[in-house]
């Protein structure tokens, strides 16, 4: 079973993701071809102005009207990224030599997706505006964002059987790379597009700003 | 938590032709335009909303209504596009009453909420899409749908008669000439820079506007027209109602008309819709990618006109005042900085807003919803208190509104919410307060 996870599993999730996410990719932007309004509107420089713009922290007013909301979103989102990214013990489990993150550092990091995700349930569940349109897809969305980093946290310290959490942790991960494309996490993939849509939107055709 | 579900209002355009529906038809309308709209923005939009939320800050339905959550941009799709797809059109009656009351009255779409969403998200066009399955299966408040007769039969949204649109300028003219006796509105001058349009109501119920264009073109030494036929009127409440194909027909005949007069640009009065009508709807829906003929709005126009000196300023307005930016000509056209640059040209005492430009709040009253008539009025007032509350802290006496929606829309939360603040348009504010009359144009004795 472990060989399995930490060996074919994870190339067959990965083939799985990039592919996917290619589809995604691909599908779209054909449709947006056909779509005479869509693309000889969009211009390259309104885009980019854009999405720098809302990748900067605190970049627009949406972001300083909700501080906390942004801080959370901001640093849950960085560590997820790159937490997994840079670890060295996937590294060493792939057998490549990368910059790595020091352990107590990817240790934080992993605290921080673990405790946003939780601030994200509580607002879920709390917010009345946010808990009229969360579905009981948007929670498994989130409980399986976090199941990773959780399974990674426990093994990280061999709490519980080690062999156990390790495997959970791999499929975890695997699961992960394979729902990137088909669920709402695509949004990953398609916040560059909606933005520069709308960036051009406002900017090109409108003379204004999205932000 | 203590939201109340909506009060009942009657409407006849709803109500009366969802008794005659079948199931069967709303299921076939639904898909029918879902297939059409199941375009890249749409497939895109509905794969990406995480359903954060964020967008509820934006509204100004939800910040009146105390975060409401039914009034939120997001809750606003869930109760329309989101069901539909989900349950492939197959909607109870109950539900398009409710989806049509969101969609008609329940949204200006005046798109603050893509600048909130993280996506960017054009969630108006959500709306836009229920109005369009709306209008398709006869389900539009009365009062709007009688308004888009009226643009169907007369190409102009009041039922105003050739002879009764010709009269008015004649009258309006001589009305000008007790300020300025050189002062004229010609007709049907071929050649023209110019081609002056105004929106029907112009006519119909505040004529003075008239005369005071002609005041201004006069003194500002303008070559200017107004059309004698059809295509004067740029108004637009098809583009609201879901009826795309007579929205195309208004913008076509708009544009046409300037074409024929062969001016150079097109100016266009304090309206906001038009503006988007003649610019961004209107040349997509007729395949021309921009509009054939420069369109300028009156804010772009006074700010040149004055800016260049063409306008001189007598006296500057001393009370305190403030203004509105219309959503279609300041967020969704950029002209916010002109607007204050001819404020403060004008006034003393300018009082800006906060938030204000892109950000400012919408009145509650574009994008149709004031057209949904006296039903949906206590609604529409009611959903913008924020608007009320922020013109209250301005401490201003008067607030320009560049936007007939604009104006109505504000005169009636004003009053609703116990501000008292004269509305006045832009116009107003530089023949009655302002603008000099220049020596050689002044009545001799």
């Amino acid at each position: 079973m472990y060989e399995f996870v930490s060996g074919p599993l994870f190339w067959i999730s990965l083939a799985i993701c990039v592919a996917g996410s290619i589809y995604k990719l691909v599908t779209v932007i054909k449709l947006a071809r056909k779509d005479k309004v869509v693309l000889p509107y969009m211009r390259l420089s309104y885009s980019m102005k854009s999405i720098g713009r809302w990748i900067t922290p605190f970049g627009t007013r949406s972001m300083r009207l909700t501080p906390i909301f942004t801080a959370v979103a901001f640093s849950f989102h960085i560590c997820l990224l790159f937490t997994p990214l840079l670890l060295l013990a996937h590294h060493e489990l792939l057998g490549i030599r990368l910059i790595h993150l020091p352990d107590p550092v990817a240790h934080v990091m992993t605290a921080i997706v673990i405790i946003g995700g939780l601030f994200f349930l509580q607002r879920r569940l709390l917010v009345p505006y946010v808990n009229n349109v969360t579905y009981f897809s948007d929670i498994l969305l989130l409980l399986l964002v976090m199941a990773p980093f959780v399974t990674g946290f426990l093994a990280y310290y061999q709490w519980f059987d080690y062999r156990t959490v390790i495997t959970l942790h791999m499929i975890f991960g695997c699961v992960m790379l394979v729902i990137i494309p088909f669920t709402r996490i695509v949004h990953m993939l398609f916040f560059a597009l909606t933005r520069a849509y709308m960036a051009c939107e406002f900017g090109y055709v409108r003379n204004s700003q999205d932000w | 938590m203590g939201f109340k579900p909506r009060e009942e209002v009657a409407d006849q355009g709803i109500d009366k032709r969802l008794e005659e529906l079948s199931l069967e038809q709303i299921e076939q309308t639904i898909n029918k335009v879902l297939a059409a709209e199941m375009n890249a923005r749409m497939t895109a939009y509905l794969q990406t909303c995480v359903h954060c939320g964020l967008c509820a800050n934006a509204c100004h339905y939800c910040l009146s209504h105390n975060m409401d959550p039914k009034y939120a941009p997001v809750g606003k799709v869930k109760d329309t596009v989101w069901e539909m797809v989900k349950k492939k059109g197959k909607v109870s009656k109950e539900f398009m009453r409710t989806a049509a009351r969101i969609a008609y009255t329940e949204c200006n779409t005046c798109r603050r909420c893509s600048m909130y969403c993280p996506f960017g998200i054009d969630i108006a066009y959500f709306i836009i899409t229920t109005r369009r399955i709306c209008h398709l299966l006869g389900i539009v408040p009365q009062y709007e749908q009688d308004t888009v007769n009226s643009h169907s039969a007369t190409f102009n949204q009041m039922w105003v008669q050739q002879d009764e649109w010709i009269d008015t300028l004649q009258w309006q003219e001589e009305d000008a000439q007790g300020k300025i006796p050189l002062a004229r509105i010609p007709l049907e001058k071929e050649g023209a820079d110019i081609m002056y349009s105004v929106i029907a109501p112009e006519p119909k119920i505040l004529a003075q506007l008239l005369a005071n264009a002609s005041i201004i073109m006069t003194a500002a030494g303008m070559s200017w027209t107004m059309p004698a036929t059809d295509g004067w009127d740029n108004s637009n409440m098809a583009m609201f109602s879901g009826d795309f194909e007579t929205s195309a027909r208004l913008e076509r005949l708009h544009h046409e008309t300037a074409i024929r007069l062969k001016v150079k640009r097109i100016v266009m009065g304090e309206c906001g819709h038009a503006y988007r009508g003649a610019v961004y709807d209107g040349p997509k829906s007729n395949s021309w990618m921009f509009p054939p003929i420069p369109v300028v709005h009156a804010i772009d126009f006074y700010h040149e006109i004055i800016t260049q000196g063409k306008i001189k300023i007598a006296k500057k307005f001393d009370k305190p005042i403030t203004v509105q930016d219309p959503c279609n000509v300041i967020r969704n056209a950029g002209l916010g900085m002109k607007l204050r640059e001819i404020m403060k040209a004008t006034c003393s005492d300018f009082r800006d807003v906060e938030p204000r430009l892109g950000h400012n709040y919408c009145c509650a009253a574009g994008g149709g919803v004031i057209n949904c008539g006296p039903p949906w009025k206590k609604d529409r007032v009611k959903g913008n208190k924020i608007k009320a509350e922020q013109l209250r802290a301005t401490g201003a006496e008067y607030v320009v509104t560049p936007c007939h929606n604009c104006h109505s829309g504000i005169e009636d939360i004003l009053k609703e919410f116990n501000v008292h603040m004269h509305v006045i348009f832009f116009s107003e504010l530089l023949v009655d307060h302002c603008m000099e009359i220049p020596e050689h144009l002044k009545a001799k004795d």
